[in-house]
């Protein structure tokens, strides 16, 4: 009985040094306050933000969230542990922000600090953690994904964090922020269907014809290299010369800047993970299983639908996958070339040095792109046709 | 082989004049450039932005390379076994975020300049490496490893000689991937007023000259296709070396 | 009856078939047996267009098969292969009803085929039809692979070394229960492998391809007794020869009248069992006895007899 116990009791490393960081994160100014939305704030540590009826209770949670994340056999512990982390360090945020703009004037400002977004990352990472170890079915883990979204919406949504300095820019351009979402999202998806669009036929082709393979996926390759503002840039005198030469292109608003080259910098990029993926999809059957199919009477056709693309699916998947999550990351760029979306807060906020503009561009495309990625990667996991061995 | 050899030497060539002696390519450019605006990018020498465009990249990715194959190096012992679930973790989510956002990301905390750039270049690519390299020491064919603990080679012995030379190629698809990210983030890098060959292109989308715009680019673009390139030969020639 | 008319194929200018032909009989087992290399491969996919020959041509029952589309052609021909080739997304029954899928089959018709496939193969349907082939072992993985090719009742099987990826008790026992179930349905196979002794175990009739050319196309006592060149010869064993032709015949083919000591031995037994028992126990004589009731003796006069090469 006693060895059972001190296993269970065993302590994790990682969850050591995590705790470690989480600590000296604690040290760290959890909130600034500053004058106005421009100037360099003064940081506070976590016990300076209020009186002990705010501090105490959310000191409690994340403490006791770190201590938590210890145990190496009890990764639901770990689990819960860094859900309570997580509830400490909103409640701080939520419950002290609003005294400490009391009385300290009109333009005054408070934002999440430096050890705010350590003791973020710190206890995603318990989380991610602990979720790993628990290796959770594909069911749960999109269960787990919609509670943390629905969690972060109540909390946004009833307006907790509204004195944060990062909503009073969102509540100052909700429209704009909306009209950047939707942008975003259209960009990232739509320049991603249309890749699909072609890439799942070229993919076939490239499969059957080795020598167009041998062409496209180097050159597709290629594309990928360029850097993605030479990308976008090279994409405005193209798609300029485009509508100048074809009023039809300009009438379908088809224009040198904007949403136009932005579109098609995103589809030349995804096309690589696309077609490639394609491929290698379409390669993973197993020789003799193919050899068997057509020794069977199936016709190319009835191979492709029955074997090759069944079998396939979850490589062809991840390579969407990719090109998704690195659609919604490069979308950003489109900001600098007049395409919209978030990059357009992301590139104010740098020349304004405004780093509540940034992060209101920057935080929702990474949570867009790990949302994107989680859901994926169900899916992907969701597609596979085979079981996995009996054992 | 040799039609590829004499395009590699006109992308080179093409690329050095067009840093070196930019006004050769003025009447190509003349065209894109506004009415009477200036044609060719001349508030900074190209070749100096070049060299610190490179000069970035290459210090980031020397610092990511030698940090990440040393992590990867210690999870994948025994005694670091515990830290490989993270780690893969880590690198699964740190490389979901898009590298513009990590520099927007780092501005906050470091300020403007070059500082925030290399560390962003650093910290994005430590991934992809850090991701190969345990791949790279954790799919080493058994029967050689076996052996070698049968030739009597000591730990380390065992790392030097046989490990990270087998692990090598992986290690180097590692490194060309970060490179290949970190030329593009370093070109966003000037906005936030690194000194890149980006600021040629931004500065030709401020002042709507198509001119500046298409230059940079191009230049950019040259050089991040070119350094592939010869990242990948290099590549192939150690898979060939290992595999005759 | 598949009648193969000097069957060429070519690839870039070497031959790898080399004008064979040869007639095989409904109802028997082909064995084509050869070295790697020997076009033996290359002749099997030939029959169902896998691969197109060169010149020449296959006739089943009388109908040319270059007249037939390749698919439907396919569809009336079981193919089973090394490793089976069982698609791994697909359950046991799936995999075997795919050519009645293909040839349209109503549902309710396909199952119950299964289940007599599986049946026939001693596995139960309850326990295997929803497996998938990971779940099973390599044997099972092969026995599914037989009966998918048998699934629509072809006209002719045929099969490239399908027995080459077990080990040999699993082997041995595969192989008995193909001859089962060949002699059950009547069907008509031709086999690839580059086993000699399996040729011999199963074949009616044996035929050795060697650099694309058929050198000898006869009975295993034929392969074993006159072989045709030196290299059949080589084939067929070289000094094994003699216990290789003892392995074809039952005893009951050289039983005679009389009595003797010892444990007895089944009429069915072959020869060169028979001498293993003769040469282990010390003994000159063995009874033997059918179905339980004692039928004569066989002596080791006798299976030397047998065993003795032409002169």
């Amino acid at each position: 009985m006693k060895s059972v116990r001190a296993a269970e009791l065993r302590l994790s490393l990682p969850g050591l040094l995590l705790a470690a960081l989480g600590f000296l994160a604690l040290l760290a100014p959890f909130m600034t306050l500053a004058a106005n939305r421009i100037v360099a704030g003064e940081g506070l540590t976590a016990w300076h933000l209020a009186g002990p009826d705010v501090t105490l209770p959310g000191l409690i949670a994340i403490v006791s969230g770190l201590i938590l994340g210890l145990f190496a056999a009890w990764p639901k512990a770990r689990l819960i542990g860094a859900t309570l982390g997580l509830a400490g360090i909103v409640w701080l945020l939520s419950q002290s922000a609003s005294p400490l703009l009391e009385g300290a004037g009109e333009y005054a400002r408070v934002s999440p600090g430096l050890g705010f977004w350590c003791l973020l990352a710190v206890l995603m990472l318990v989380m991610a953690d602990a979720i790993t170890s628990l290796s959770p079915g594909p069911r749960t883990r999109i269960a787990l994904l919609a509670s943390m979204l629905g969690l972060l919406a109540i909390v946004l949504g009833t307006g907790l964090l509204s004195d944060l300095s990062i909503m009073q820019e969102y509540a100052s351009r909700k429209d704009a922020f909306h009209a950047a979402a939707l942008r975003h999202l259209t960009l990232a998806f739509g320049s991603l269907a249309s890749a699909t669009a072609i890439g799942i036929p070229l993919g076939i082709l490239c499969y059957h014809g080795p020598r167009l393979r041998k062409i496209a996926l180097p050159v597709l390759s290629f594309l990928q290299t360029i850097p993605s503002l030479a990308m976008f840039g090279i994409m405005i005198p193209l798609l300029g010369w485009v509508a100048n030469s074809y009023p039809a292109a300009k009438a379908m608003g088809i224009a040198g800047v904007g949403f136009a080259p932005a579109f098609l910098a995103l589809l030349l990029y995804s096309l690589l993970p696309v077609v490639a993926n394609m491929v290698a999809g379409l390669q993973s059957t197993p020789e003799k299983a193919r050899d068997a199919a057509r020794g069977m009477g199936m016709t190319t056709w009835q191979l492709l639908m029955r074997v090759e693309l069944p079998l396939g699916l979850p490589v062809i998947l991840a390579g969407l996958r990719i090109a998704l999550v690195q659609n919604i990351g490069l979308a950003v760029i489109a900001g600098l070339i007049g395409g919209g979306g978030f990059g357009t807060f992301v590139f104010q906020g740098l020349n304004q040095t405004a780093t509540d503009l940034i992060l209101l561009g920057a935080l929702p495309t990474v949570a867009l792109a790990l949302t994107a990625a989680i859901l994926m990667d169900v899916l992907v996991e969701l597609t596979n046709p085979t079981p996995r061995k009996a054992s | 082989m040799k039609l590829a050899m004499i395009f590699r030497t006109a992308l080179v060539a093409l690329l050095l004049a067009l840093v070196i002696k930019p006004i050769w390519f003025t009447w190509a450019f003349a065209p894109l450039a506004p009415e009477k605006g200036p044609i060719i990018y001349e508030r900074a020498s190209l070749l100096s932005l070049s060299l610190s465009h490179l000069g970035l990249v290459s210090l980031a990715s020397v610092a990511a390379t030698l940090v990440a194959v040393t992590l990867a190096i210690l999870v994948t012992r025994p005694a670091g076994a515990a830290f490989l679930p993270l780690s893969r973790t880590i690198t699964n989510m740190g490389q979901t975020f898009p590298p513009v956002a990590v520099l927007a990301l780092a501005v906050p905390a470091l300020g403007f300049g070059t500082g925030p750039t290399l560390v962003a270049l650093f910290l994005y690519g430590l991934l992809p490496i850090f991701e190969n390299a345990i791949t790279g020491f954790s799919t080493l064919p058994p029967a050689t490893m076996e052996a070698a603990r049968g030739l009597g080679l000591s730990r380390w012995q065992r790392l030097i000689r046989v490990e990270i030379p087998l692990a090598l190629p992986v290690i180097l698809t590692g490194i060309r991937l970060s490179v290949v990210i970190a030329l593009g983030t370093a070109t966003i890098g000037s906005t936030v007023a690194a000194r890149t060959l980006g600021e040629v292109i931004i500065a030709g989308l401020l002042t709507h000259n198509t001119a500046y715009v298409l230059q940079g680019g191009l230049i950019v673009g040259l050089f991040a296709v070119l350094i592939y390139d010869a990242l990948v030969q290099l590549e192939a020639m150690l898979v060939n070396k290992y595999s005759a | 009856m598949i009648e193969i008319d000097k069957i060429s194929k070519t690839y870039d200018g070497v031959t790898a078939v080399d004008e064979v032909s040869m007639v095989v009989d409904t109802a028997t087992i082909t064995v084509i047996v050869g070295t790697s290399g020997s076009g033996k491969t290359t002749l099997l996919r030939m029959i169902n267009r896998l691969v197109e020959p060169s010149s020449g041509e296959v006739r089943i029952n009388g109908e040319a098969t270059h007249t037939v589309a390749k698919t439907s052609l396919r569809r009336r021909i079981g193919y089973a292969i090394q490793g089976h080739g069982l698609f791994p997304h697909y359950t046991v029954a799936r995999n075997i009803g795919t050519v009645p899928t293909l040839l349209d089959w109503s549902q309710e018709k396909i199952d119950t085929r299964v289940d007599e496939l599986l049946d026939l193969f001693s596995m139960q349907p309850d326990k295997f039809r929803d497996r998938y082939p990971a779940e099973l072992s390599g044997g099972q993985q092969q026995r599914v692979g037989v009966a998918r090719a048998l699934a629509s009742r072809p006209d002719l099987l045929l099969m490239d070394e399908p027995f080459g990826a077990l080990d040999p008790i699993i082997r041995a026992h595969a192989q008995k229960d193909l001859r089962h179930i060949q002699r059950t349905l009547g069907s008509t196979i031709m086999l690839v492998t580059h086993d000699m002794e399996e040729a011999i175990q199963l074949g009616d009739r044996v035929a050795v391809m060697d650099a694309g050319r058929l050198v000898q196309y006869g009975t295993p006592a034929e392969i074993i007794q006159q072989p045709a060149t030196e290299f059949v010869a080589k084939m067929a064993g070289g000094v094994e020869r003699p216990l290789r032709l003892l392995s074809l015949y039952p005893v009951s083919d050289i039983i005679e009248e009389g009595t003797a000591e010892g444990e007895p031995l089944d009429a069915n037994t072959c020869l060169r069992d028979a001498l293993s028992i003769c040469l282990w126990s010390g003994r000159d004589v063995l009874p033997v006895v059918n179905e339980g009731v004692p039928a004569g003796r066989v002596t080791l006069a006798a299976i030397r007899a047998r065993a003795e090469g032409p002169t």
